[in-house]
Formats: C-alpha cells, structure tokens, sequence
C-alpha cells in the first residue's frame, strides 16, 4: 500500500473523471499533493493482520429491517420537481445525452 | 425575558403552566440569534416567521388546555443538515445553497410533535465535513468564549448557539467527532447516541454507516430529554434500531457506587495538553468519590482509527455526494451546453474544498485495483477496533477520555493542512467506528479560561450510564464559569 | 474450419410488486410524468432505502424454481455510475453477495430437454427513463428503483436458438411463478448477451463481447447469429475481436460497438450502508417453497405421461398456467383428455387468435367446453352440431348459459327416437320415389343422397348410426 507514487496528477485527472468534478490547474496540483500526503498516512494499516477479519461494513450487527408491499404515496409530481433547475412539464430537463 | 438559567424540562413546563409564553421565550430566542449573527454566525437561516407563527399556536393549544409535549415552546436550533420543509437546508454548501425540501428528517417531526420551536437553521462544515467550522461556504463560525477561536465542528453553529445562550438545546450530528468536539469547544454538553439509536431519514447523508444525530445542550439534562424526544425506530431507516427508548431525562446525580471506569492507556499519552489532562483527571476523581472503580486498560488499535475512518467515511461520501449533480435540484451550472459538462461544472463549482477533497479520496479509494487495500482493509480494522471495545466492556461499564488533546484552537490555524485537522479526531473516531454512543461535557478550563470537555463512552444502546455518569460529574464540578460572550 | 458459438445470457425481469424496491412508491405503469416518484427514488437529500419483502420473496421463489442455493447472508452494494437516469448516482444491487448461486434450467430445444446453469440471480434497481430531443433530453423516473431480478446463465448455450428458447421457457416460469408478466415490448424482460466464438475442438473460450438491448426473441437468435458471424468473419480474416461491449439494433440486423474495454466503466461497487445485511433463514426459504408450482416442463412430463399426449401438444398447454389449468379443469370434467386437447389446441386457440385474447378471456369457459365433451361423448349431440354450438358460443352471446340450457334452448338435441326418424325417413321417401326405385334397382349410390336430405330435415339433428340403420332398413325392405 505504499502510496505515494500511486498519485500523480493523471491519477488526479482520472480520479475526477470518475467523480465527475471539474478541477481547477491549482485544484490538480494541491489535491495531488494532499491525496498523497494521506494516502501515505492510511497505508500504516497495511501493519495490521486482517487474515480472516470479516469486513466491519456498518456500525451495528443488526440484520435490515423489511418494508410491505403497501403503496403509500408521499409526494406530488410538483413537489418533487419543485426544486428542479429547468424542467418540462413535469419532467426534469437535460442538456442532450446523446 | 431570561431562559438562561432554565432548563429544556423547565422552560417546557413552565409554558405548559402558563408561567412563561412560548411566544415570549421564542421571540426572545429569535432576538438573540439575529443580534449574534454578526459575531457568531451560527446560523445559516433563522426561521423568524415561522417559529413566531409556531409559537403561537403552541399558546393557543395551552391556552386551550391541551398537553403539547416534553418539549412544549422550547426554542430549539437544529444544525442545517436536517431537512426542514418548506425551509432552506444548504449542508453549509453551495450545491444546495437554495434547496427547499418538500419533506422533514423524522428528528424534525419528533421534535415538532414534542412541541419544540425550531428558531433557525445552524452553520457547520460543509456537508458536516470537517472539526473546525472553517469549511461553510457560509463562513467561518466563532467559539463565544473567544472569538478569534473555532467553536470546533462540524456541528459549530449548533454548539455555538447554545454556549451563546441562544437556545438552551440544539440538535447537531456527529460522523467522527462531530457533536462531541465542538460541545468539548464549547463548554457544552453532547451526545453522539449510539448508531442506530436516532433516525437518519432525511439528514443529508455524509458517511452513512457513521452518521447519527444527538442533541447538544446547557446541562446533561437537557440532553437527556432531547434525546429521548428523538430515539426511536423509524421504518424509514433501515439502519434504526428497535431498541426500548429509557426515560434518559429521569437520571439524577447520585452516587455511583459499583461503576466500573476504564481509563484507556492510548488515549491517555504524551501529546495532550497539560490543562487537557489536569481536568480530566479533575472528572475521573468526581466519579472516583462517587464510588465508582477506576482502572486502566487498553484499547490497542486506537493508534489506526483515523486511517480507518479516513478512508470509509470518504467512500461512503463519494457515492453519498454522487446525488448532487445539478439535474434534480441544487446548483446548476449557467454555462454547460452538454451533460457532461453539466455534471462537472456543476461538481466542481458547486462543491467545495473538502468535499471535493473526500470525493477525490474516496472514489480513489474504490476505485478499480484499489478497493481491497483500502476500503477492505479499513473495514478489517474497524472490526478490530470494535473488538477493543467489546473486549473492554466485559471489563468496565463506562469509558473515560479526554474528547481533543488541547482546547478551540484559532481560526485559520490548521484549515491549510487537511491531515493536521484529521489528526484532531484520534480520540473521537474509534468510538464511531464501533458504532457506540459517547457524551462529551465540560469538566474545566484552561488557564486562559476556554473550556475542556471529558468524554465518556459506553456500550451499544448504553446511553443512560453515560448520562448518569455525566450528571455526577456535572453535579459536582468544582467551578462552573461564565461565557464572557453576552447578549 | 469449422467454428463453435458459446453464448450465456444474462436476463433483466421486471418483478410484479406492487411498490418499488426501496420505496413505497407505486409501479403502475402508464401514468403521469413522475407520478410515481418521491425523494427516495429521485434521491433528495436525506432518503432512505427500506427494502420491499416481497421482493426477497420473488428472489428466493425464482432461485427455487431455477434449482439455485439460497444463501443465507446477502448483502446488497452500491454500482457507482452517473447518467441522468440514475438519480443517486449508483444504482443499489447485489454484487458480492447475491441471493441465489449455482443453479440449472432445463427446457426442450426442438423437442429435446437441454440444462443449462444458472450462476446466479440478484436483486437491483431499475433507472428511471431519459427521452432525447435534440437539444435536450427529458427524465421520467417513474421507473426509478422498480425492482428487477438479474438473472445470469453460465455460458453454456452453443447456438443462437438454443439461447432464444431458454429465453423462452425462461419466460414462461417467470409466468408460472408470477413474479414477472414477461412483457418484453414493454422492456419488462429484456436481455444481453455474452457471445464468443472458437473453432470446433479448441477448449480455450474466445474473448467475449457482450450485445446489450435484446428485446424480443426473434432478436435473441438474430443479434447472437449476426455477432457469432461477425466474430468469425474477423477471425478468418486474421484479425482478432476486441472485447467490447456492443448495440443491437434490430432495425439494421447488426451490432454497433458501444465502448471498448478500456473505456469500461469502473462501477467501484461497495456494499451498501445503507441497507444492513439481510438475513434469509431456512424456515423463510421452507414457507417460500410451499408456494413453488409446479413448473412447465414437469407439468408437460405429467400431461404426456398421464392424459397420454403427445410432447408437441403438451408442450403447447403447458407453455402458459392459464392455459394448462383450462386444459385440466376440461379433461377432469369431460374425463376425455384427447377430445380437450383436441379442442383446444383446434377450436379455441383458432378462435382465441381470431380474437385477439388470451385463454383468461376465453369466451367458452372450460366447463362449458367439457360439457359439450360430455354431451358429444354420450351422443346426446352430434360431432356437427358441437361445432355449431362452439361457434356460437365463441361469439360471447351464452355467457352464464350451461350447454345443457344452450342445447335444449335451441333444441339441439340429438334425436335417437327412432319412431321421430322413421317419420323423417317416411316422408322424405315419399317425396324422392325416384330415387327410391333408382336404389332399388341397385344404383347403391343415391343412399348418400337420403342420409343427406334426412339429416337435413332433421337439421343436423339425427343420430347418424340410426338414420343409417334405419334407412338402409327401409330401402331395402320395399313398402
């Protein structure tokens, strides 16, 4: 896990086409920077033995808690995009997809 | 008009018999929000109208001699990370800097139905991301004990408004540290419950297996009640749990001969600050002369907790954070002409700092090739450091440390170095990760009088021993000082 | 050189829940834009998921049917990507855990049973719909979070029509079970394909290219066929296939690459927080196996083996539940299993097609359709007059009549009476004495002519054994 030549600014450029963040130049710079910084500090769990350690997913051993099949209706078409930027009808507007 | 020296429990009574109007003690409430704000800045929007509207209604229900609830006209601050309907819920962010939700968090409606008056909306990090306040993109927040200083995060607004005599209680959430610390700040009392104890529906997810809101307050009593107002299953969450809800707000100092106190040896090391150490050991005597037994033990992979917790949370933020995206609400990009553009314009320009920072982490984190040395192996761990606190149970009922190594610290002093600011959490995310429930109080001062809090730590579900332990050490704490911030 | 096609499918099938997978939001198809959808499943901030039961129910029905393990930890992960369409920017599935493993279906390709394995089958999310006009495009999610079923074969098929009839009988257990109307058009189950191709012997899979879209049957076989063509047509041209993910479109018969592998999404799945593990114990699998019908192909063993059918028309009344029940309740009731067979698979699939219906809508109600059996077999009326009868029945106008009241209401009787024949016969000789003489002097031939006029008379009613009788007994035996 050793970590810091695992971020190099293409990592960062990759990483926020992922994301789907547009970054600043300086943005790039600083978060190269800074990722390897912490990256470098989190790979001291690669001291820790894991063998056999069931991943720890949620803080509670609890097991879901199930829904019925009943339909409850909660809000309007118009309060659901009433917080939309640009809609149609009751439609959410897009730039194109395609 | 003057609530500070009352209690949440009293204030409520003392409206249901008519000795006070909620209107009297709301639009009290509402003046000292807005004549702070310049200074403090504790609240991202004050909910004027609709409080004052509230609080009448409340009267009149009195009036009419119908029972209202526990919480019956108590002004309240709720950290703007819950949803409110009809009202304003930013997160502190620019992303959903005008977003007004159609519906309320389950806390709000608990709160509502118990009859408390939410006065306004409180400032905190941007998407509760963060241990100082810095990171609002509704500014910075400052401690009423020193201006100069952070009121700790990332619920600083909620912390701030009830150290500032603003509301006697407030509602905070807490992901790594986030009620604890700045009530520790503050000179307040706040409860992390234990994960699943409180709803999350409709809190603004940051770090789902992490997130839990808890009620930050004057007195450890106050606490008490707001969150046995607020416990419950809720079939909206999942992750709630169906456990009994005790009446936290009946528990009185007493003595608390047989309680067994585990001091952790980790936690306890070189590089806290001696005022720090001299008022918890001040704590650890109180409980000490209230009969309970004290020993040491340990807690081994404490030293890991925030790598663990640095990368989970962020994992779970970069999916949680993948919502904001400029096409069902929020901020929306002007000038993007594609989807694609949409989406990362809307992104970058509507996130800031330290989100984008987790997102970028995050996804990195999970990202293909990656996954099992990182997000694997940090949920490895968590389950070893749920095991120190398991272990240490069968030991001891309640666990005592400090909450931070040294007091507020000043404004602008870490918010240049992301990894110093994480390193401010050591002692507040092993408890998280494990899921348990923590109380943080004050317990002294330092020698230029900012407050330093103790934290104590139980077992799942196991919240009334900590309000026991902490209304003893409340009880008798040697001195008691005032905020110099007045309104 | 001769080449190999390996194929394995993975199905998408909508379920029949009343409410989607995480939220109380209906699934009724059809209505208003985003009528359907609350801040779960357009993701405001702050919503929840909460699991829908019944769909674990589906789930574990469906894994029993197809043969699979239930497992008992099930765990349901986050499938990281953005479009539009997908309102949180993942969609909740099931990833490392899913519910049912290691399963097989068989079902007949050309009358012969083949298995093929299941490898898996999980639960997950629809996305909500985008439409594109130009300049922008539009998002409906009220099919945002409907819950699916993913339903993965091993890659076991080796010819396009292999694939399309498992995807078929696939179809149809979905049916049987209830858990999906099998609505295809409606992209109610749709599927992609995983196809490659190696020559014959060689025991290395080739690489794979996965043809999403297939929404139809006939595009199952078509778009493997054309791909498996393609592939080999690279192969023999020296060339190598690049593994990718490509387009159907059945307009063009052909598939269109859609993104390379390098331009692979990286979907960082996690498992969900959200949702906390689901715990499925046997006594829950127990219940959910009391409720198993019996399936297709063992329900189309049963038809051949105990009404004595042939495989073809057993596989036609058992293809749906509805239609095997009909049968059922008329063979029982007749107690003449070929004679309803025969109906059915005759008349009343003819007419149901004439129609345009499903047996549901019968317009003869599988009792009515074994009584006229009944009534055939005690030769209270005729083979001919039961074909009138059913064509009139078919045009809906006896609904709630019993064939006995159809019959004696319209005197459809047969008449066995053989004095009421004799004074048919009487008269009709009578007026042909011709004729009569004609047989007479030993033109054989004209005895058709009376059976004719005397059925005719008696509109079709005579019992056709006593008219021969009896009129070959009065023409012979000379008044």
């Amino acid at each position: 896990m050793s970590s810091q030549s695992q971020i190099d600014k293409k990592t960062i450029q990759k990483i926020a086409s992922l994301a789907q963040l547009a970054l600043t130049a300086k943005e790039e710079d600083l978060y190269t920077t800074q990722l390897g910084q912490i990256l470098n500090y989190v790979s001291q769990l690669s001291e820790v033995n894991t063998e056999n350690i069931e991943p720890m997913v949620t803080a509670t051993e609890m097991l879901v808690t199930f829904r019925e099949d009943e339909v409850k209706k909660m809000l309007t078409p118009d309060e659901v995009l009433s917080n939309a930027p640009e809609r149609s009808g009751h439609l959410f507007k897009v730039p194109p997809v395609l | 008009m003057d609530f500070d020296k009352l209690s949440v429990k009293t204030i409520a009574e003392k409206i249901q018999n008519k000795e006070l109007k909620a209107q009297e003690v709301v639009a009290e409430s509402l003046n000292r929000a807005k004549k702070s704000q310049k200074d403090l800045n504790s609240f991202i929007t004050i909910c004027e109208a609709e409080a004052l509207k509230k609080a009448e209604q409340i009267d009149k229900q009195v009036s009419g001699g119908k029972g209202v609830g526990p919480l019956c006209g108590v002004p309240v601050a709720v950290k703007d990370i819950l949803l409110t309907k009809g009202i304003k819920t930013t997160a502190a962010s620019k992303i959903l800097g005008n977003f007004i939700p159609p519906y309320s968090s389950t806390v709000v409606e608990k709160l509502e139905r118990a009859g408390a008056v939410i006065i306004g909306k409180t400032n905190l990090d941007e998407f509760a991301m963060g241990a100082s306040n810095e990171n609002s993109a509704f500014g910075v927040v400052k401690n009423p004990w020193d201006l100069t200083r952070v009121p700790g995060g990332s619920s600083g607004g909620s912390a701030a408004a009830v150290a500032a005599k603003i509301t006697p209680a407030s509602i905070g959430t807490d992901t790594g540290g986030s009620i604890r610390e700045p009530a520790n700040f503050c000179g307040i009392v706040g409860i992390k419950p234990t994960y699943g104890r409180v709803s999350r529906f409709g809190v603004v997810a940051f770090a789902s297996s992490l997130d839990q809101v808890g009620p930050m307050a004057d007195t450890v009593e106050s606490a008490a009640l707001m969150l046995e107002v607020i416990s419950g299953k809720d079939e909206k969450d999942s992750t709630s749990a169906n456990v009994a809800v005790e009446e936290f707000s009946k528990i009185k100092a007493k003595d608390v001969k047989g309680l067994r106190v585990g001091l952790p040896k980790e936690y306890f090391v070189d590089g806290i600050e001696a005022d720090v150490k001299k008022s918890v050991e001040e704590a650890i005597k109180i409980l000490k002369d209230a009969g309970a037994q004290v020993k040491e033990i340990s807690l081994p992979m404490t030293k890991h907790g925030i790598a663990v917790y640095y990368l989970i949370a962020p994992c779970e933020a970069s999916a949680n954070l993948s919502r904001y995206d400029g096409i069902r609400f929020g901020y929306r990009s002007s000038d993007a002409t594609s989807l694609e553009e949409l989406y990362k314009r809307s992104r970058g320009e509507g996130f800031g700092a330290e989100p984008k920072r987790r997102i970028m982490l995050g996804t990195f984190a999970l990202s293909s090739g990656y996954y099992d040395a990182y997000y694997k192996k940090a949920c490895q761990v968590r389950r070893l450091i749920k095991e120190d606190f398991d272990k240490a149970f069968t030991q001891v009922d309640v666990i005592v440390t400090p909450v931070t190594t040294g007091p507020a610290f000043k404004i602008g002093d870490k918010s240049s170095d992301p990894l110093a600011m994480y390193l401010n959490d050591i002692f507040t995310l092993p408890p998280s990760l494990a899921g348990i429930p923590g109380i943080s109080l004050n317990c002294g001062y330092t020698k230029q009088g900012l407050p330093i809090g103790v934290q104590l730590l139980s077992n799942h579900f196991e919240e009334a021993k900590l309000i026991q332990a902490g209304c003893v050490i409340e009880a008798n704490q040697k001195e008691v000082k005032k905020v110099p911030y007045g309104l | 050189m001769d080449y190999e096609t390996i194929v394995g499918l993975e199905v998408h099938a909508q379920l029949l829940t009343n409410t989607k997978l995480f939220c109380a939001c209906s699934t009724e198809f059809g209505v208003g834009d985003n009528e359907n959808t609350c801040p779960i499943c357009t993701a405001m901030p702050g919503a929840l998921p909460v699991l829908n039961k019944r769909v674990v129910d589906f789930a574990i029905l469906t894994g029993l049917a197809l043969n699979c393990k239930i497992r008992s930890h099930n765990v349901f992960a986050r499938k990281n990507y953005f479009y539009p369409d997908l309102p949180k920017g993942y969609q909740i599935s099931q990833f490392e855990d899913p519910i049912c493993v290691g399963g097989k279906l068989s079902f007949l390709n050309e009358g012969k049973e083949e298995t093929i394995g299941i490898t898996r089958i999980h639960m997950e999310e629809d996305a909500g719909k985008s439409t594109h006009h130009g300049t922008f495009s539009l998002i409906n999610l009220n099919r945002s979070s409907v819950p699916l079923l993913e339903i993965v074969s091993e890659p076991d098929f080796r010819s396009p029509k292999q694939a399309a009839e498992y995807m078929r009988y696939l179809r149809s257990v979905l049916l049987y079970l209830g858990v999906c109307d099998g609505n295809m058009e409606e992209g109610n189950l749709r599927c992609d394909a995983n196809v490659s191709v190696r020559k014959k012997g060689e025991t290395k899979f080739g690489t794979r290219v996965e043809i999403k879209n297939i929404n139809s049957f006939r595009f199952v076989e078509k778009a493997i066929e054309y791909e498996a063509g393609r592939q080999i047509d690279l192969i023999e041209s020296g060339q190598k296939v690049s593994q990718e993910t490509r387009l159907y479109d059945p307009d063009k018969n052909r598939t269109i690459s859609m993104r390379s592998k390098e331009e692979a999404h990286d979907y960082r799945y996690f498992p969900d927080p959200d949702l906390l593990p689901i715990s499925v114990d046997n006594q829950w699998v127990e219940k959910i196996k009391n409720m198993l019908p019996e399936l297709p192909l063992e329900k189309l063993k049963r038809f051949m083996k105990e009404y004595n059918l042939p495989q073809y028309d057993s596989e036609i009344l058992t293809d749906k539940k509805e239609m095997a029940l009909y049968f059922e309740e008329v063979a029982k009731n007749s107690k003449n299993p070929k004679a309803a067979s025969n109906w059915i698979m005759g008349d009343l699939l003819r007419i149901l097609n004439e129609q345009k219906k499903d047996i549901t809508q019968a317009p003869i109600t599988a009792r009515q359709l074994a009584d006229l059996i009944l009534n055939i077999d005690s030769a209270k009326i005729s083979g001919k007059i039961a074909k009138t009868l059913f064509d009139e029945l078919a045009t809906g106008k006896h609904a709630g009549l019993s064939i006995d009241e159809i019959i004696s209401k319209n005197n459809l009787a047969q008449v066995t009476d053989t004095k009421a024949i004799e004074v048919v016969i009487d008269k009709i000789m009578t007026a042909n004495s011709g004729q009569v003489e004609q047989y007479r002097a030993g033109k054989e031939k004209v005895f058709g002519f009376f059976v004719g006029q005397v059925m005719k008379e008696m509109k079709g009613q005579g019992n056709p054994q006593i008219v021969n009788d009896l009129l070959k007994k009065k023409l012979k035996g000379g008044e």
